[in-house]
Order: structure tokens, then C-alpha cells, then sequence
């Protein structure tokens, strides 16, 4: 029996021959990414030897700039540590800052093949990479920054065959909305994305699917490779690599086809993603506070263009306050020379640096008590944008910028022509 | 590792978000156990007793890699039994030498208030006060080991890998 792509990597990293579903593994870590939330004080411990520095990329993303002064003694003391090591791959506030999963895939830091991690839940984001990466505690972090190692369960893995091509106004947050809607968490399992309709999805719009496997709780996300993959790589990362395929007769708990062509615009419900998930019309008129576009699911270029092709000529009602975080500051700049960054601000967005920000209820965009937000971001959960009685609505960014303008939950579809 | 306590029960789908909220984010370690369950369940944290069993829905501690395990161990919980835990917070259990068990069937098995006897080697779960007992997966003998070393801080510690720190 053969296996899938990532109990293939699984193999080759554990230096077995073969893995399966229920093992425990001990797999060699290629890139340990560190981020802001890790050198706080009462969660940072001072590494004394690392197995590699070469392998570290540090980041702060967070709470970025400083929000606090807690943050801000977080960033001296990750200075200090980027400065003992000497670690090269090191994004400060500034020219080269962003959200950690979001770098990664500017930079071309994760290669087909390899083992990512860090103390991020979204980590799982680089799997568009045909890689496996995964969000593991701070604790795994240091250790395998120390050891070069780290330990994994295997999972039965559930591929979904993706056929056809987006409808307009329809993305790649709508397609995972539909299968955490369809199919609940995929808890203990892998998420294995292939077939036909991939070619139709741009980088950054697997990476949406990939870094919200983080809500499905899965334990890996992953893409097949192709050729627009392996280009955005070699575009960013000189280093050789080898593209990982399944196994013909690799052992699948489930395939699921998902034909894109038949998705529609959907609203995740406050709280949970889990089996949350109604068509837009089915929030159509829900008043809105607040509207958020932005994370590491949701900061692309991709995501910001469409956001302003929304706006285009029209205007934020007065009531909302429409908040765009894009994922780096790369993003950043090029969304400004693409006028983006203008039709956004002139439409009545407020555009912020990159930033986890209102995402993870950090800072730039805190929800008050019994507010509702509309959020094109990675989670809902109950109070994990602000006060716990707020609610939040999880959507695509096309749909939270129309329902900015309108002041209540509305279809894209009716602002894009 | 044996432990024999009342229980308090929770629904599925518990997230971190809940255990370790954004505000408690710069608290001290020992400061941030107040606010386990502040959204969902608010005063809870005040009413448990060093030594109570805690007994998770499905996917108990979905959501984020922050150290929420850390807080339900410093509340005083002696354990976290549930039908499946999530990947990443089962990983800072084991991270925080925090026992914990997976056992289906189990958040069926019992009424808040109940006694359990949780046998977390062997994996067994007993409710003393309904007669009845359930055994779920026994943890893999490496990750157990773990546990029982305190953790990775303390491994790390020993090895002279990291500075030793108080806390």
C-alpha cells in the first residue's frame, strides 16, 4: 500500500522506509520559524546552544509595532537573541516585516518535501508549498531549534480533488467556508488538496485553503505541486528541490470532489467555523460594526485587489469601520504601486502596517461589547477579536468589503460586474 | 499516574480562546489561570480545587499554540480527559507535563460532580460514582516519558540547553 504526500515526507524525514496512520515519528525540522508572542516574559527561555541558526527565521508579527510595553520588551529580547546567534533570516519592524506564514511564502522559505514549524496554529499555511508544516507549542519550538527535531503522529489523511474554476466573486475562503461547513474538523487527520481545478487557483489562494486547515484542526495541509508552485519558488529561493507526488495507490481515509464552479458566497455564524457555515443570503441584513480584512488567510495581494475592485467607486457606510491589514509589508508596497492602498483609503478603509493585529484581538481594531464585525481573517471563536459578547461573522474578503459598503452582511456579487 | 477526583465537564469544541484568552496574554504564568473559561463559564476558575478532573468534549483545545494547557495545570487541574484532544494542544500538554488521557465515549460517561479514577498510563477511566469504566488510547511511551520528565523546559534545563529560569 502506498502513502500520501505527507506520510511520504513523514518517511523521509523519520529515516523509515514507510509510515502509516497511528505511529509516532521523530522527523528532522528544516526550518524553525520564531515569532514576537514567544519571547514574551513568562514564556521565553533563554537558548543556550542552537543546532543550526541557518535553519531559524525569526519574525515579529504579533503585535507589530509594539502595541505595549510588553511587546515592545518581547522585540529587545528577540533582538538580543537574533544578535547572539547571528541569524540571517530576521524580519524586524520595517522594510522586510510581516506575518510570519505570509513571509514564508514571499520569501520562498519552505521547500517541497520539507518540515516547517512554528508557534503559530496557521503554520499549517506553508503546506501550499508541498510541504508539511504545522503549528506546534513554544516549548516544541526551542527544542527543535536546539535538537534540529521534533516529534509528529501520523494522521490518516482526507484528500479533496478540486475540479472547475471559481464562479466571480467566489474565492478560496468560500471553498473552505464549504468543506468546514460540510464536513466539520478533520481533527487527527491530514488535508491533502489536489486534482485539476489547483491550475485555476493562484499561490496565494491555496495558501488561504492551506492556512485555514488550521481551523479544520487538521494535522497537516498540503498541495501537489505544479508548475506555478515550483515557479513562485524558484522565483524566491535558489535552493534546489524535489516535489513530493502521492503514492497511485496511496491509502486515503476519504476523497472528496469539490467542483468549484458550483460554490457560492458563504458566511461562516459567530463562534465557530465547525458546521457553521449558510449561504450569504442567509446573513444578508445583519447590521455590522465593524468589517476586517487581513491575517496570514486573508492579506494577500489577492485579497486586497478584490477587495478594492469591490470599493471602486463607492463608500463605506458611515456606520461601519472597515479595517485592512495586509500580510507583509512586501504586500504592502505593491498593493500601493498598484494603487490599492489608495482606492482602499479613498473608499473610507482604514489601512494598517502588516500585523496579526485585529485578527487575534491584539491590537489596531478591538471589538467593544455586543458589537458585530464581519472578518475575512482566519477565526471566530467567541471574544477572539475583543469582548466576548461581540459577534463575528467569517466570510470572504469580497464579501466583507460589500458589506462594509452596504452597513449589513451583503453579497459580493452584487458590487462586482 | 493515578488520580481520583470530582469532575467538571465541558461541551466539544473548547478553544484555547476560552482557556487562555488575548487579555490575560501578558499576565505572569501563574495570573492567567483567572481567566480559564472567563467568556463561556465566568467565576469557574474560582471554584476548582487543586486535584479536579477535567472531562473535554470532541477536539477539546482547538484554536491556537499559546500555552493554554500550562494555564489548566496551574488552576490545579490534575488531568484532561477527553474522547480526542486537538493535535497542537495535545502537543502542549505533553510540552507542560500536563496528563492527559483520550478516551471515547468518556464525555457521555459522566455527570459533572461525578468521581473519576483516572489511571493515565494505562489509559483507563473509571467513574467511581456510577460503577462504570471506559479505556481510551494509552499515550505513546515516548511522549509519556516526557510527561513524567517534567516537560521540555526541564529536559532542556538538565541538558544545559537552555538558562535555568524560576516559574
Amino acid at each position: 500500500m502506498g502513502m500520501t504526500i505527507a506520510e511520504k515526507i513523514l518517511a523521509k524525514k523519520s529515516g523509515q522506509a514507510k509510515v502509516a496512520p497511528g505511529d509516532l515519528v521523530t522527523v528532522e525540522v528544516d526550518t524553525v520559524v520564531m515569532i514576537d508572542n514567544s519571547f514574551t516574559a513568562g514564556r521565553w527561555r533563554e537558548i543556550l546552544k542552537l543546532k543550526d541558526p541557518g535553519r531559524l527565521v525569526v519574525v515579529f508579527d504579533h503585535r507589530v509595532p509594539a502595541s505595549t510595553t510588553d511587546s515592545a520588551e518581547a522585540h529587545q529580547t528577540g533582538r538580543r537573541f537574533v544578535e547572539k546567534f547571528g541569524i540571517k533570516r530576521f524580519h524586524d519592524v520595517g522594510f522586510h516585516q510581516g506575518i510570519s506564514h505570509q513571509l514564508v511564502a514571499d520569501h520562498g522559505y519552505a521547500l517541497p518535501g520539507s518540515v516547517l514549524v512554528c508557534s503559530d496554529s496557521h503554520t499549517c499555511s506553508a503546506g501550499v508549498f508541498n510541504c508539511i508544516a504545522r503549528g506546534v507549542g513554544e516549548p516544541d519550538v526551542l527544542y527543535a531549534a536546539i535538537k534540529g527535531e521534533t516529534w509528529f503522529r501520523v494522521g490518516e489523511t482526507v484528500r479533496y480533488e478540486l475540479n472547475g474554476k471559481l464562479p466571480r466573486a467566489v474565492t478560496a475562503k468560500d471553498a473552505f467556508l464549504q468543506i468546514s461547513g460540510e464536513h466539520g474538523d478533520h481533527a487527527t487527520q491530514n488535508v491533502e488538496f489536489g486534482g485539476p481545478g489547483i491550475a485555476s487557483l493562484s499561490i496565494p489562494a491555496r495558501k488561504t485553503l492551506t492556512t485555514m486547515g488550521a481551523e479544520l484542526s487538521a494535522e497537516f495541509a498540503t498541495f501537489e505541486a505544479d508548475e506555478a508552485m515550483e515557479e513562485w519558488i524558484r522565483a524566491r529561493n535558489p535552493q534546489p528541490f524535489e516535489c513530493v507526488r502521492p503514492d497511485r495507490d496511496a491509502r486515503y481515509a476519504e476523497v472528496r470532489t469539490i467542483d468549484l464552479s458550483r460554490l457560492e458566497p458563504l458566511v461562516a455564524f459567530p463562534d465557530s467555523v465547525i458546521r457553521n457555515s449558510k449561504p450569504v443570503a442567509d446573513a444578508a441584513g445583519i447590521r455590522i460594526d465593524q468589517a476586517f480584512i487581513g491575517s496570514c488567510a486573508n492579506g494577500t495581494l489577492d485579497d486586497l485587489a478584490l477587495a478594492a475592485a469591490v470599493l471602486k467607486g463607492k463608500q463605506v457606510a458611515p456606520t461601519v469601520r472597515l479595517i485592512v491589514t495586509p500580510g507583509s509589508q512586501l504586500i504592502y508596497r505593491e498593493a500601493a504601486r498598484a494603487g490599492i492602498i489608495a482606492a482602499l483609503a479613498e473608499a473610507g478603509a482604514v489601512v494598517t502596517p502588516a500585523t496579526c493585529g485585529a485578527c487575534g484581538g491584539g491590537h489596531l481594531g478591538i471589538l467593544g461589547p455586543n458589537e458585530t464585525c464581519i472578518t475575512a481573517s482566519t477565526r471566530n471563536f467567541k471574544g477572539r477579536m475583543g469582548d466576548p459578547s461581540a459577534q463575528i461573522y467569517m466570510a470572504s474578503p469580497a464579501t466583507v468589503a460589500a458589506s462594509a459598503i452596504r452597513g449589513t452582511i451583503a453579497d459580493p456579487r452584487e458590487f462586482l460586474n | 499516574m493515578i488520580f481520583k477526583a470530582r469532575v467538571w465537564k465541558v461541551g466539544d469544541n473548547i478553544n484555547t480562546d476560552l482557556i487562555l484568552p488575548a487579555v490575560a496574554f501578558y499576565l505572569a504564568p501563574e495570573e492567567q489561570p483567572r481567566y480559564v473559561f472567563h467568556a463561556n463559564r465566568p467565576g469557574w476558575a474560582d471554584e476548582v480545587k487543586p486535584g479536579d478532573i477535567l472531562i473535554g468534549g470532541k477536539n477539546f483545545g482547538m484554536g491556537s499554540s499559546r500555552p493554554a494547557a500550562r494555564s489548566l495545570k496551574n488552576l490545579g487541574i490534575a488531568c484532561l480527559v477527553a474522547p480526542y484532544i486537538n493535535g497542537l494542544f495535545f502537543r502542549n500538554c505533553v510540552n507542560f507535563a500536563f496528563p492527559a488521557v483520550e478516551c471515547p465515549g468518556v464525555d457521555e460517561a459522566f455527570e459533572e460532580g461525578d468521581i473519576a479514577e483516572v489511571d493515565v498510563e494505562r489509559a483507563t477511566v473509571r467513574n467511581v460514582t456510577r460503577g462504570t469504566a471506559l479505556t481510551g488510547k494509552p499515550m505513546p511511551p515516548k511522549l509519556l516519558a516526557l510527561v513524567k520528565a517534567g516537560g521540555i523546559y526541564p529536559l532542556l534545563e538538565k541538558e544545559g540547553l537552555i538558562a535555568p529560569q524560576s516559574g
